[in-house]
């Protein structure tokens, strides 16, 4: 449902502020941090999932260095397992807006044996994205990378800073954050360190919405109503895909959904849904029941389950 | 839509976390699942009720311990505007996380349990509220339901609280008092039935009609974080200057003062989200282009042309020390004042405050983790900074170790 044009001229005139269901001063905040990003860093990057949220930071970063090209490359960690709609729209974005992409394959780390490919009915490459991710980092010498996590999606996320040190393997260690004081950040590190960066940390899934409302930000079109093949599976409804193990019992059938959190084919569940407008989807969330990871079958595993794949390494 | 931003401060079990749950449990913030999912760990824990603290504590450490180690951040709306509460931990050992989580607060609420009545955290907690010049503290005196809502008790605390932090109160602070049952829900969306005595508003409604921007007086300070220029052919002579507002408003045809040039120029054109405007204001990111052309990067200053910060070498101010390793003597540090970095080194440790007792000092050997005294720093170029106390937005600045990298201070210039 791409009905806005991905390079959407930036609209806002004085006084609008006021009137917006959005708060501006979170895009301020954002471009500000953006902007700390690239004088602090010699080679940062955005970690370009396709996904709602990392659109968003594409057009941030467009805003915070207009009129010229924002200075970062979009990084995308390629599963392999991903929907081909979010796949076009990355293309096209990125052919729209004139970034760089760079793109890294979980298939590739599998095929150099730095990880296995799970097994079984929950076998998802998820967890071995992390990999394929920090091989990357070390690859590309990146010392910054871009996300678009927000606090209020998981616990864990909650007490993330903005600029978020890693360890040469990635770890967030939560009992060593530095302390973030005023807007004054300090992406100072050691070599082999590197910072994650979360520009929109202080946005809840429904500013995300009314930016791309307010903004005419075009999406990929998963995040709409649409006909597809769904199956059961422990109450939530899955993608089939040939990514999927299905026991002979799941058996797909077709019906309307649409997502709320794009991942992996394998790892996000859909809503049952109609709405195939943004002002639909946004009537939808504000009155939803699930939260948005609740349909991350990712975070299903443990209570616990991000704050140990953070520490990992994970986004 | 503005945005409000909140601190929580109050010693352990005080109620931050049910307080905190109950606000966005009533303003119906909290999905289905959520609530559903600590139910259940509720019901695991044996409670009988559910326990609203369980929606912000969240890291392993905590649920182990059961108690808030880091600042989490929070977020419900209502119609009026939006809120971001930063949930800072009770424990003395993280004082630090406190300043952290409150550096950035509009209103800070620090919760009394009444059957405790003021305690050390109270005064510590208050002092540094007060430090950070948060232009509005509500105290709120928690568990008042435990007490069979003594409203005898109520104005005990309020008299006490007033006589004893007195000389600590900055004059522009508004301050509020308030009593609450977190658990029952009382005072904080809803009034109580139980305390008819108490007829002021309720914690959400003071909340709403909070002041969340600085005051408008504040002369106009931003710092240049990058120069734009865009290189293309048809953008050639493009040079703007981006940065983010910290204080007044800047206005295309103004003329402002570019320091450390301490050259005079004219606005010609501002910029926000990529698009031309007027007039902008404290907290826009912006692009600035100017009439004439200046020698001008990263860490320039932009400021009105009659009300310019002084250019200091030195500064005293007053540090709150946030790492295990100490602050000392003829060490060397180097200084973020917003985004422009220098080198500084420790001149004189002045004096330390003991925060309970509200008395200073003199020449402490050092500042170790959580303390707070007075010093005065020396800096290899000059800062444009302002008192702290005038316009709070130019007149902080984090110490931090140069071998560590880590933020090890916060300073608040005398
Ligand atoms: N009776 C009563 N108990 C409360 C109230 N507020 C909090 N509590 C209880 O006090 C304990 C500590 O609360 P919690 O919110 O975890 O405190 P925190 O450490 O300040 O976050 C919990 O058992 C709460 O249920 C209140 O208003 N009345």
């Amino acid at each position: 449902m791409m009905k806005n044009s991905i390079a959407a001229s930036p609209i806002f005139a004085d006084g609008q502020a006021q009137a917006a269901a959005f708060p501006y001063e979170l895009a301020d905040e954002a471009i500000y941090i953006l902007r700390e990003t690239a004088a602090q860093f010699e080679r940062p990057a955005i970690l370009f999932s396709g996904g709602k949220d990392s659109i968003v930071i594409a057009h941030l970063a467009m805003r915070a260095f207009a009129p010229a090209r924002p200075p970062f490359p979009l990084l995308h960690i390629d599963t392999g397992h991903n929907f081909p709609e979010t796949l076009t729209f990355r293309d096209r974005l990125v052919a729209e807006l004139g970034f760089d992409l760079i793109v890294r394959t979980v298939q590739d780390s599998i095929n150099r044996g730095r990880v296995r490919e799970e097994s079984g009915k929950y076998a998802s490459r998820n967890a071995l994205q992390t990999v394929t991710l920090l091989d990357a980092i070390e690859e590309l010498k990146y010392d910054a990378c871009i996300g678009g996590a927000r606090r209020d999606e998981e616990k864990a996320r909650a007490k993330e800073r903005v600029f978020s040190v890693r360890n040469e393997f990635g770890q967030w260690d939560a009992q060593r954050q530095r302390p973030e004081l005023f807007d004054m950040y300090n992406g100072r590190i050691a070599p082999g360190e590197n910072v994650r960066v979360f520009p929109i940390s202080n946005w809840t899934e429904l500013d995300v919405w009314n930016f791309i409302r307010e903004q005419h930000i075009a999406l990929p079109s998963i995040y709409f109503a649409h006909e597809r093949d769904v199956f059961d599976r422990d109450g939530l409804i899955w993608a089939d895909s040939p990514f999927i193990n299905k026991t002979p019992d799941e058996q797909p059938y077709r019906t309307v959904v649409r997502f709320r959190t794009v991942g992996d084919m394998t790892c996000t569940a859909a809503v049952r849904s109609d709405a195939t407008a943004l002002d639909d989807v946004i009537t939808e969330i504000r009155s939803a029941e699930i939260s948005e990871r609740g349909a991350r079958i990712d975070d299903k595993r443990s209570e616990a389950a991000m704050e140990k794949r953070k520490r990992d390494g994970y986004f | 839509m503005d945005i409000l931003r909140i601190a929580t401060a109050g010693s352990v079990d005080d109620g931050k976390s049910t307080l905190i749950g109950r606000l966005l449990y009533d303003t119906r913030s909290v999905p289905k699942d959520k609530l559903d999912a600590i139910d259940a760990a509720s019901k695991r824990r044996g409670v009988d009720f559910l326990d609203l603290s369980l929606l912000t504590d969240g890291l392993i450490a905590e649920r182990e311990q059961g108690i808030t180690i880091d600042v989490a951040h929070v977020y419900f709306s209502t119609p009026t505007r939006k809120y971001i509460i930063a949930d800072t931990p009770g424990h003395f050992e993280y004082t630090r996380n406190m300043v952290t989580g409150a550096s950035t607060a509009e209103v800070s609420v620090i919760l009394i349990d009444a059957r405790n009545g003021i305690v050390e955290q109270t005064a510590r907690h208050y002092a540094i509220a007060c430090m950070l010049r948060i232009p509005h503290v509500i105290v709120c005196v928690n568990k008042m339901d435990l007490l069979s809502y003594d409203h005898a008790r109520f104005d005990n605390i309020v008299a006490q609280f007033r006589t004893q932090f007195t000389a600590l109160k900055p004059a522009a602070q508004r301050l509020d008092f308030l009593p609450a049952s977190s658990l029952h829900g009382e005072n904080v969306t809803r009034s109580s039935p139980h305390m008819p005595w108490y007829t002021g508003p309720t914690l959400l409604e003071m909340l709403e009609v909070a002041e969340s921007h600085q005051p408008r007086h504040f002369a106009a300070r931003m710092q240049v974080q990058t120069v734009i220029r865009p290189r293309t052919d048809a953008l050639h002579d493009f040079r703007g200057y981006a940065g983010r507002i910290s204080s007044g408003t800047f206005a295309v045809g103004d003329e402002i003062l570019v320091l450390p040039n301490e050259r005079r120029t004219r606005i010609t054109r501002i910029q926000r989200f990529g698009a031309d405007i007027e007039r902008a204001k404290a907290g826009d990111s912006v692009t600035i282009l100017l009439a004439d052309d200046i020698d001008i990067s990263r860490g320039s200053t932009f400021c009105t042309s009659d009300a310019a910060p002084d250019a200091r070498r030195e500064l005293r101010a007053r540090i709150c020390w946030l790492d295990r390793t100490p602050l000392e003597n003829g060490k060397t540090y180097v200084l973020q004042h917003g985004i422009q970095r220098m080198r500084a080194k420790l001149a004189h440790l002045e004096s330390i405050l003991d925060v309970v007792a509200q008395t200073e000092s003199a020449n402490p050997a050092a500042l170790k983790l959580n303390e707070i005294g007075i010093a005065s720093l020396r800096l290899a170029q000059p800062v444009y900074a302002d008192v702290y106390a005038d316009v709070p937005t130019n007149g902080a600045f984090i110490l931090i170790d140069e071998w560590s990298n880590t933020t090890a201070g916060v300073g608040f210039v005398l």
